[in-house]
């Protein structure tokens, strides 16, 4: 039963909640590919929860269940039987904070999502951590110590390595949860511009509190708000002309 | 007369110093003991004493070689059991902290921490020597072995607990398992772990009351995990309680030699956090 | 439209996995519970034929198979209520002193040396108690202690080394690092708030501290001062070694006697007076052992309840 092929990912009226605390209500939301889509608003609207019900994160938090449906590239990730794992190899997510795996070179940390893939011989997979690392713009940097422990990075360079490895299993969509909140303006800057090259080959979905990046990064942008989604529209649509009242009292600054 | 702020000021000067002269007293005996074994213990250390078996009676020199293979190999036979499945149980109690196992599992390690070991040492008596009909090293290592056991535990289990969620979401974000996931929090939690190991090893190295009726001690230099075995603790009990002065003599040496490994252990369990990067 | 659903993460090697840590965290209730069988069931014997009249009988004879442990548990006690009151006051002076007074540079220092206090054997404690603590005490103090409170039945004659106050005396010393660091643990926990807002006020130092922050963090200390006292009363080889091992009561603390750990120390290896033998020293195990376990329960609960306190603010 295929739903339109137009949509990356589509929600229909999806509910997140922690035991009785609904983070995320009715949001039905639909998201092309190979675009860059943000997701903002004020602290504790819901964005982040909705996020992670896209790569089915949110399960993991004991209490934590769903309503609705989440249809990924058409299929219903939520329906029975239907196990996460492999759908998080095809939605990847990076985090806040740069997560390196401590212990193991950088090489070794592009490459952890690649354990699963069957019939990788080591020169493929040597190839594929070069390529996600140039994709992540961390190559040229890195490339004369691909051993070293990863963990002697600069913030920045983490971050692009953390991206390097959420590539390197080459999924569809990639979610990025306030990827530069812990990087300096250079680090930022650097992301932003890898985000605008990374659409090319992923869906990308980013969480942020910070306006002005939505603005500089998104095509379309969703303003949530007490876990509804609010508005919904191309970026600049959203920041110049919004329809909703709250959403405009937002990007004008008014409140969060 | 003072007025009574300067009397309360006073007061306070008084009580901080009072206080102080309680750690001066508190750190007196570690002084003093320390001292004693050096001063003591040191005059009949020498080679042989590390690689001789005990003299005859009345007859001085000896060493205490046999108890100090004995302690490794009781010690050492004890945490090839205990270590892993202590890790693995703190793994439990870190990994499905809300179960009830994982709650019950923790306030009863606390417990069993506080148990006198003499006692665990007659439940590897009734288990192992009972049985068998015979003392034995490896009911001495059994012994041991049940006293690390909840020490490497909740050892493991607070470690586990401090490696941050992040790190936990990025593995599973990669479409990892359960079971790798954990393996990923393990790995970066590791030299802690290594530290709290290395602290219980040090502590029940220096347990003589459940070997008293297991391992029982021996004079002679063995291998055989199935007969009775010497330790450094058993060999300076006996020794300290014994009529010769020779004894005596050996009991501090023996004490110092034994204060050096459980103090070495220590030292090593510090290193293995620093080595972090 | 999907309902509500617990949603469950794992594939096959995640039951397995689970499975095995769940049989290894097992084995800790595990060996409670075959604690107490096990003891119960060695104990029988001796429980049938004395019944709880053990605990309070006095005259162990092996030979003739009468066993009452009173003199047992009541050195015991006596031992430890005796270290817990020279220890406490040490304890609770060195906590308070590291956490609110001494300067920076020497607190961790001086702590990792009473960490080293800890780390030191048991065994190397009654070796130095009987070669040096005793001879010393026994020139020294004893002899003053006599001449001048021998009135009182404590401190009568005749002075023994080995006796009731110098196994409680090593046991003090035994007991205050343990004491120490979790007091100070306890101390530690309490909010800084609450020192700042006592001194904001015009407290002194001293004020500050005994009227607004130990109070804060009674029910810790008092759950520490309980845990030492478990302590005391488990510790076996340095009071079998500097106790006297008599299985009697005498009124002066200078008089030799027993505790339940020392007992069994001794006599476990070579019960001559066969499985009754065995069965009495396994009934002192198990009265050895329900104690430390209620006192060390109690004590949990008491520093977990500050905890969550602690915590909370």
């Amino acid at each position: 039963m295929a739903t339109s092929p137009v949509s990356a990912i589509r929600t229909e009226r999806l509910t997140a909640a922690y035991g009785d605390l609904r983070a995320v209500y009715e949001v039905s939301l639909e998201l092309a590919p190979n675009r860059v889509h943000a997701l903002i608003g004020p602290s504790g609207c819901g964005k982040s929860t909705f996020l992670r019900t896209l790569n089915r994160l949110h399960e993991e938090t004991p209490g934590a269940w769903v309503e609705g449906r989440v249809l990924i590239l058409g299929e219903d990730v939520y329906a029975p039987g239907v196990s996460p794992m492999p759908l998080r190899r095809r939605v990847g997510m990076v985090f806040q904070k740069p997560t390196p795996f401590p212990f193991m070179s950088i090489a070794q940390n592009v490459a952890a999502g690649l354990v699963a893939e069957k019939g990788l011989s080591k020169a493929d997979v040597a190839d594929r951590v070069e390529e996600s690392l140039r994709r992540a713009a961390l190559w040229d940097e890195v490339k004369d110590r691909l051993d070293a422990d990863a963990r002697g990075l600069s913030g920045g360079q983490q971050q692009r390595l953390c991206i390097a490895r959420t590539i390197a299993p080459r999924p569809t969509i990639v979610l990025l949860d306030e990827p530069t909140a812990s990087l300096d303006p250079q680090g930022t800057q650097r992301i932003e511009e890898l985000v605008f090259e990374l659409k090319r080959e992923f869906t990308i979905i980013i969480v942020t509190h910070n306006m002005q990046q939505a603005a500089r990064v998104a095509d379309t942008t969703s303003f949530f708000y007490m876990g509804a989604m609010v508005e919904h529209g191309e970026t600049s649509q959203i920041f110049t002309a919004p329809v909703d009242s709250r959403t405009k009292d937002y990007v004008t600054g008014r409140f969060g | 007369m003072m007025d009574p702020r300067a009397r309360r000021r006073a007061k306070s000067r008084v009580m901080v110093a009072l206080m102080g002269v309680t750690v001066v007293v508190a750190m007196l005996p570690l002084i003093l003991i320390l001292a004693s074994l050096v001063l003591r213990g040191a005059q009949s250390l020498s080679p042989e004493f590390f690689v001789n078996r005990p003299a005859p009676v009345g007859e001085l020199g000896g060493g205490v070689a046999h108890a100090i293979l004995g302690t490794l190999m009781i010690v050492g036979t004890a945490a090839l059991v205990a270590v892993p499945v202590g890790i693995a149980a703190g793994l439990y109690a870190s990994e499905y902290r809300g179960t009830r196992m994982a709650q019950l599992t923790r306030f009863v390690a606390d417990v069993l921490n506080g148990t006198p070991s003499i006692v665990v040492g007659i439940l590897a008596w009734t288990w192992v020597v009972a049985v068998q009909g015979h003392f034995s090293a490896a009911a001495g290592s059994f012994a041991l072995g049940l006293l690390m056991l909840p020490m490497v535990m909740r050892t493991t289990e607070e470690l586990i607990k401090l490696v941050p969620n992040e790190l936990r979401e990025s593995a599973l974000a990669l479409g990892y398992p359960r079971w790798r996931t954990t393996f990923v929090v393990l790995r970066t939690a590791l030299p802690g772990i290594v530290t709290g190991t290395l602290l219980a090893v040090a502590r029940v190295s220096g347990e003589t009351a459940p070997l008293l009726f297991t391992a029982l001690g021996s004079e002679y230099f063995s291998f055989d995990l199935d007969r009775p075995m010497a330790a450094l603790p058993l060999v300076v009990f006996k020794y300290a309680t014994g009529p010769y002065p020779e004894w005596h003599q050996l009991a501090w040496t023996a004490s110092l030699v034994l204060i050096l490994v459980v103090f070495l252990l220590g030292v090593a369990a510090r290193l293995a956090t620093r080595q972090r990067l | 439209m999907n309902p509500r659903r617990r949603l469950s993460g794992g594939g096959r090697g995640d039951t397995v996995f689970k499975a095995l840590l769940f049989l290894a965290a097992s084995t800790i209730p595990a060996l409670l519970i075959a604690l107490v069988i096990e003891l119960t069931r060695g104990a029988r014997q001796a429980i049938d034929r004395f019944g709880a009249g053990f605990i309070f009988g006095s005259g162990w004879d092996p030979v003739a198979g009468t066993f009452g442990a009173w003199p047992a548990v009541f050195g015991t006690l006596l031992t430890s209520a005796l270290a817990l009151l020279l220890a406490v006051p040490l304890a609770l002076g060195v906590a308070i002193y590291l956490t609110e007074f001494a300067p920076m540079r020497i607190r961790r220092p001086v702590a990792t040396m009473i960490e080293l206090l800890a780390a030191i054997p048991s065994v190397v404690y009654g070796l130095w108690g009987i070669f040096v603590m005793i001879p010393f005490l026994r020139t020294w103090v004893y002899p003053v202690l006599e001449a001048r409170l021998g009135f009182l039945p404590f401190f009568a004659g005749p002075v023994y080394g080995p006796s009731v106050l110098s196994a409680s005396l090593i046991l003090t010393v035994m007991i205050i690092p343990f004491i120490m660091s979790v007091s100070r643990e306890v101390l530690l926990a309490v909010p800084p708030g609450q020192r700042e807002a006592a001194l904001a006020l015009g407290a002194t130092r001293w004020e500050a501290v005994s009227t607004v922050i130990v109070p804060y963090a009674k029910s810790g200390i008092l759950g520490a001062v309980i845990l030492g006292l478990g302590r005391a009363l488990g510790e076996t080889m340095a009071v079998t070694m500097l106790i006297g091992n008599r299985h009697e009561i005498a009124a002066s603390l200078f008089a030799p006697g027993y505790s339940m750990a020392a007992v069994i120390a001794n006599e476990f290896a070579d019960a001559a007076g066969g499985p009754l033998h065995e069965s009495a020293l396994i009934y002192l195990a198990l009265i050895l052992f329900g104690v430390t376990v209620i006192v060390n329960g109690a004590a949990r609960l008491m520093i977990w309840r500050v905890a969550r306190r602690g915590g909370a603010t």
